[in-house]
């Protein structure tokens, strides 16, 4: 008997410290863009001490007017430390010393992997619910993209074939969040037809060659770049002229949010336009 | 003489045409060729007609300029390692043509590019005449390209690592190494008329040259202008390179590599090397173009590192040669 009652009072305790453990954290910093967007999304802007400075970027981020007016930094791990943060969010390709130093100084600092398909963003907004303890809104976000996801109109067995062609030529292949974005809105991914599983360097010469009948290109960023370059070539504008439009993938596409919603409806007004054809 | 330019022109037309047929897209002969001259837009003549054309020929504008401008400044200095890229004038080109590309005085008039790569060979050739001078030994000369280049490339690094664009810093590979790939009839024009201009400077000064190999006092005596000779080639060379690297980067050793395997062929005469070398640049970029696609399809090899590949050895062999001489 005593042992049992000994193994119930551990037990009590053990949830209690779990439960104190898991208070929701006041003072959280996020180094990498993604990870701020699905905090503010979860409407964590009153936990948040620091974000990025490409969170306030409306061509990195697709919630950047919500990240206005706060703090922030360039993910070094000098000035977050100085920040005393109790939680600081890090993306998978965050500076690796940067976190390691951190995590030395006794900072907790949670992960999150790159969410290359739906299902790894909804891990992802699930286990920011968790830490940030908004579970509830995690549920609530998933469960409107899941109603605006079954609303989708059906995907045609004619789907039409689409290319993505960002800077320097390279595209992305199957494994990839735009794929992903590509499918659902019911087109096919050329990529995927020339062997690019991976995504990588695709050619003008194949580009061309391939004639898809949408094409969705990078965006641009100030300054000039030879990678940039590309994207304004004769053959492409010429290209784009015989296409009924060119979407851009802007920041709707670049991290795994439940705002690439907004992409998909982008490219479903497109595929329209090429049904109605 | 007439022999050793005829066969240069057929062997730039063979590597012309044979450019045209390298690359990723797989298009038969006899299909590319006719696709080259439809008038009917096919993927196949938007293929040929808008990206292997043009850089096809740009191949040769590049090779023609960069082995003129290499000649003229080897016989100017009688000096055979004053070569664009070994003496910092390409390094120099590069730095003038970033700058216009990341303050946006590119974009204002269409000529504001190569324009401001001009400049900046422009400033180092006269550097080099300055530091160098006329009668100064290949260590000097060396030197002053040494630190010229060093200069220009950190200057080139710093200003694509300030830039707000998130590539720019990953193009320093390319300003240093330089590429044809995914050019367009846009960079033709935009350097065409630069180049004529630096083509025409050059190729008059290929009597004062001749005579200028027989010394300076001769020279004189034989009636030549002495400045205008020495500003014909400093304009034009720079015209020339300025133009090259503002689309294509810095590409070194074809200015060492071509007059070094051609003198001999012209009877040692520096103004015959000029049309020789011209013709030679514009075969050897060709086929590092060629060289460029067919080792590595679809990594973009910089077309500097064949040239290096290739130049380096023969850099070697002038060294050997000169300190036999010196015994």
């Amino acid at each position: 008997m005593n042992t049992l009652y000994s193994a119930l009072i551990s037990l009590t305790v053990l949830l209690l410290m779990t439960t104190v453990s898991m208070a929701a954290p006041a003072r959280v910093a996020s180094m990498n863009v993604c990870t701020e967007q699905l905090a503010l999304m979860l409407g964590a802007k009153s936990q948040l001490i620091s974000v990025t400075h490409l969170a306030t970027d409306t061509r990195m981020s697709s919630v950047a007017e919500l990240a206005a007016d706060l703090p922030v930094n360039r993910g070094r791990a000098e000035e977050v430390y100085l920040l005393k943060p109790d939680l600081v969010l890090a993306g998978q390709y965050t500076a690796i010393e940067g976190v390691e130093m951190l995590r030395r100084l006794g900072i907790d600092v949670v992960v999150f992997d790159i969410a290359n398909t739906f299902e790894a963003m909804r891990e992802n907004l699930i286990k920011m619910g968790e830490v940030l303890g908004r579970r509830a809104e995690a549920q609530d976000l998933l469960a409107t993209l899941d109603a605006q996801l079954a609303a989708l109109p059906a995907i045609s067995d004619d789907a039409p074939r689409a290319a993505l062609y960002y800077a320097n030529g390279y595209t992305s292949g199957t494994n990839a969040l735009s794929h992903e974005i590509l499918t659902r809105a019911g087109f096919r991914n050329i990529a995927a037809e020339l062997g690019l599983e991976w995504g990588g360097m695709l050619s003008l010469e194949q580009l061309v060659m391939a004639d898809p009948d949408a094409i969705i290109l990078g965006q641009k960023y100030p300054g000039s770049s030879r990678s940039e370059d590309i994207l304004d070539h004769p053959v492409l504008n010429h290209l784009k002229a015989k296409l009924p439009q060119t979407v851009i993938s802007d920041s709707d596409w670049v991290c795994g949010t439940p705002n690439i919603i907004h992409a998909i409806d982008r490219l479903i007004d497109l595929r329209r336009q090429i049904e109605s054809q | 003489m007439t022999k050793l330019l005829f066969s240069l022109c057929v062997l730039v037309l063979t590597l012309f045409v044979t450019s045209l047929l390298v690359g990723p897209a797989d298009i038969g002969v006899m299909q590319s060729l006719s696709a080259l001259f439809a008038t009917e837009q096919t993927p196949v003549s938007q293929v040929m007609q808008q990206i292997r054309l043009p850089r096809a020929i740009l191949g040769v504008m590049v090779g023609l300029s960069l082995g003129l401008a290499g000649a003229a400044l080897q016989g100017l200095l009688r000096n055979p390692l004053a070569e664009p890229g070994v003496i910092g004038v390409s390094a120099a080109s590069a730095l003038g043509a970033v700058l216009a590309l990341q303050t946006g005085f590119a974009v204002a008039t269409s000529l504001a590019l190569p324009l401001s790569a001009l400049v900046g060979a422009a400033v180092a050739v006269v550097l080099i005449l300055l530091l160098a001078g006329r009668h100064g030994s290949s260590i000097t000369l060396i030197l002053a390209g040494v630190a010229i280049s060093a200069l220009s490339t950190a200057m080139t690094s710093l200003v694509l690592n300030l830039s707000p664009n998130p590539f720019a810093a990953s193009e320093i590979m390319f300003w240093m190494m330089g590429s044809l790939a995914d050019r367009s009839f846009d960079h033709v024009g935009l350097v065409l008329p630069v180049m004529v201009v630096g083509w025409l400077l050059l190729l008059s000064t290929v009597k004062s040259l001749n005579a200028l190999s027989l010394g300076e006092d001769v020279a004189s005596s034989l009636g030549v202008r002495l400045s205008l000779t020495r500003w014909s080639i400093l304009i034009g060379a720079a015209a020339a390179v300025g133009a090259s690297t503002a689309v294509a980067g810095a590409i070194g050793f074809i200015g060492l590599v071509v007059p070094h395997v051609l003198r001999r062929w012209v009877g040692h005469q520096p103004g015959a090397l000029l049309p020789a070398s011209a013709l030679g640049g514009a075969a050897l970029l060709l086929a590092a173009d060629i060289a460029v696609r067919v080792v590595l399809p679809g990594k973009d090899l910089k077309l500097g590192v064949v040239m290096a590949i290739i130049g380096a050895p023969l850099f070697l062999h002038l060294i050997i040669r000169t300190r036999r001489g010196q015994l």
